[in-house]
């Protein structure tokens, strides 16, 4: 008896400890607002997770950033997996948050469904514009096939095998973006350039991703373009194993490997949070599109530069102005893509 | 022929990519179940072995100390699953499914109160990390380079297994260790220590498990995340018992499990077959193989059922 008395001491002290760990993580980010009133933005993350080293953790990163700089109280949710979304959602709207931002398109639905039943409250959407009419939903459009261009200009002009890889995570039309844009960019810098493709089907599958990166490099790639979260990890570590070029996405990732981060196609997504965050502290946020591009420095090519070469860090400039005036249109859509270069990117 | 030839590396490469972390947990799994205890906590244990081995190698700057450090840290809680489900007879399953809410909340505790709150570890130099046998050696594009090209650890879990299955059918010990699993009250009427076999197993199961999520991170990635172990340890458990219990069988059932994996990265290859078909190809190879090609497997007769000393 005195064992089994133990034993069930020793179960609820390890519950005890977990509780304690999983309230940790949900509070921390929380800080209070001393002057004026409070104001709560939640953000729910995709099944990246906010450790993904690009899209979530740089969304983060710009919400904790306005948290601290305009205390406001920010928090987060994390979603494991796609059921997630709606709970997640439905959390923020239990306790009462002024402003609920969704990260990426696959929260559509269930952002969708969650404004249409709480018409009161605010919304903002990363990566979707199909609840553009709708008024109490803000959505932050990126032109990030602008960045993948420049970053395909890169790929193009560097390439010795005349071969380079784009392994991305999951398709959708935002996603294929980024192909559009660095297709166009590898070919237009260096026609004879061929691109080998793969579809990971996972943000999360680091494994896979450093499979993929073997991959290409077995069938000659030397740089390759990963847009993949976490999966895309892998690409990285596969690439500088065998110690050639990747090219890092959304964020600067030039410190995950210094000598074989070529650059990076930038999306930033944190000036957009910080930024929605703000306009909702101070009442002034709209519903409809909000774009963000190169001319506003909502999408760029990294500022680490040190790999690449004078000349290429030149081309890019040209071409980042040539697009800025609009002399260069950058393909977005597969019919736009395919009427310039062919049918040739296969993940749509 | 030159395309198969380079396939057929990219698919090997890929496999002992997947391989060596579910045959590392598989063969710690292996002692656990073989000695009537089942260890439901190999994830949560590899994910320990896989936050401690990055800390250790980040501190020490020697990967084969973090490797070991990460084997500790599993076998820590190797001890704690032991105490719980030898010593105090509690539910096996509900030990092992607290070690895997336990572990990774431990993990992730300490990786955010070590890195200034970040609950993913800074990367590792290349010489922090695991070394690979032969690198240099052989044209970075070549077949040769793909197959034989991997890491040194890679090589020693297939030395690993060769020894606990020798251990297992060759000495006494091992001959005790599958008795105690069968029938632990014959055991004890004939001078064997139940609670100190069992001990034993649970802890060395502890630190393989420990030693398969160090592979990960010092190894696979270069890096400890949340996301790191995401189920491996679940499919080293089936792995084992898809090998009937014993460390030869379960070699083949990780070789199989990572070669379905080597598989989906050349079919992912230029997308020509749907990715959605492709994730499936594991989980539907699995059943057929179960199926159509795996005998009954005979579970240890005393497996799960605690066992107490009669006062």
């Amino acid at each position: 008896m005195k064992k089994r008395l133990l034993s069930y001491i020793l179960v609820l002290t390890m519950v005890l400890i977990m509780t304690a760990c999983g309230s940790d993580k949900e509070k921390e980010t929380t800080s209070t607002n001393t002057t004026g009133k409070s104001v709560k933005v939640g953000l729910v993350t995709d099944v990246g997770g906010v450790n993904d080293g690009s899209f979530n953790q740089s969304s983060l990163e710009g919400l904790q950033r306005a948290g601290k700089e305009l205390g406001i109280q920010v928090n987060y949710l994390e979603s494991k997996t796609d059921a997630d979304y709606k709970p997640n959602i439905q959390t923020f709207l239990e306790d009462d948050y002024d402003l609920i931002i969704c990260i990426g398109k696959w929260l559509e639905d269930a952002t969708r469904e969650a404004a249409e039943d709480n018409p009161k409250k605010k919304f903002a959407i990363i990566d979707d514009m199909s609840m553009a009419d709708m008024p109490n939903v803000t959505s932050i459009m990126f032109e990030q096939s602008q960045s993948a261009y420049l970053a395909g200009i890169a790929a193009g002009k560097m390439t010795k095998t005349n071969t380079v890889g784009f392994v991305i995570g999951r398709t959708n039309e935002i996603m294929n973006q980024f192909g559009y844009g660095y297709f166009s960019g590898v070919l237009d810098a260096n026609s004879n350039a061929k691109i080998l493709q793969i579809n990971a089907n996972s943000f999360t599958d680091t494994a896979a991703g450093k499979s993929a990166a073997v991959n290409m490099v077995t069938n000659g790639a030397d740089i390759i373009f990963q847009a993949a979260g976490a999966t895309g990890l892998g690409v990285i570590e596969g690439c500088k194993e065998s110690n050639i070029w990747a090219i890092g996405v959304d964020s600067d990732q030039s410190s995950l490997a210094p000598k074989n981060i070529l650059t990076s196609a930038m999306k930033r997504v944190d000036n957009a949070c910080y930024d929605i965050a703000k306009c909702c502290q101070e009442g002034t946020i709209k519903s409809g599109v909000i774009t963000y591009d190169l001319k506003n420095q909502g999408v760029d090519i990294a500022p680490t530069k040190t790999n690449l070469t004078d000349d290429v860090v030149k081309a890019i400039e040209e071409t980042k102005q040539k697009i800025k005036s609009g002399e260069i249109t950058v393909p977005k859509t597969k019919k736009e893509f395919e009427k310039k270069y062919g049918d040739i990117y296969e993940l749509d | 022929m030159d395309v198969i030839i380079q396939n057929l590396g990219i698919i090997i490469n890929a496999t002992l990519t997947a391989t060596p972390p579910l045959l590392f947990a598989a063969l710690g799994s292996c002692f656990s179940e073989r000695s009537g205890v089942i260890n439901i906590g190999i994830e949560g244990m590899m994910t320990i072995g896989a936050f401690s081995g990055v800390v250790a190698a980040l501190l020490t700057g020697n990967p084969w100390l973090g490797f070991f450090c990460g084997g500790l840290a599993g076998a820590l809680f190797g001890v704690i699953h032991a105490i719980v489900c030898i010593s105090f007879g509690a539910d096996q399953t509900i030990s092992g499914t607290a070690i895997n809410f336990l572990a990774p909340g431990i993990a992730i505790f300490f990786c955010k109160a070590i890195y200034k709150n970040s609950s993913q570890t800074p990367s590792l130099d290349t010489v922090q990390k695991l070394p690979k046998l032969f690198d240099g050696v052989f044209p970075v594009r070549s077949f040769w380079n793909n197959v034989l090209n991997t890491y040194t650890a890679t090589y020693l879990c297939f030395i690993l297994a060769v020894f606990i299955w020798f251990l297992f059918y060759k000495t006494s010990f091992g001959m005790r260790l599958r008795a105690v699993g069968e029938h632990p009250k014959a055991c004890e009427t004939q001078g064997i220590n139940v609670f100190k076999v069992r001990y034993i197993c649970v802890i060395a199961s502890g630190f393989l498990a420990g030693l398969g999520g160090a592979y990960v991170t010092l190894a696979t990635v270069n890096q400890f995340r949340p996301s790191v172990i995401v189920g491996q340890g679940f499919i080293a458990i089936a792995a084992v018992i898809f090998g009937k219990f014993t460390p030869q069988g379960s070699v083949k059932a990780c070789l199989f499990f990572g070669l379905c994996s080597g598989i989906k990265t050349l079919a992912a290859n230029g997308n020509y077959v749907s990715p959605d078909l492709i994730s499936m190809i594991p989980y539907i190879v699995t059943i057929i193989t179960l199926v159509l090609f795996v005998g009954k497997t005979r579970i240890p007769a005393a497996n799960g059922k605690p066992y107490l000393k009669v006062k």
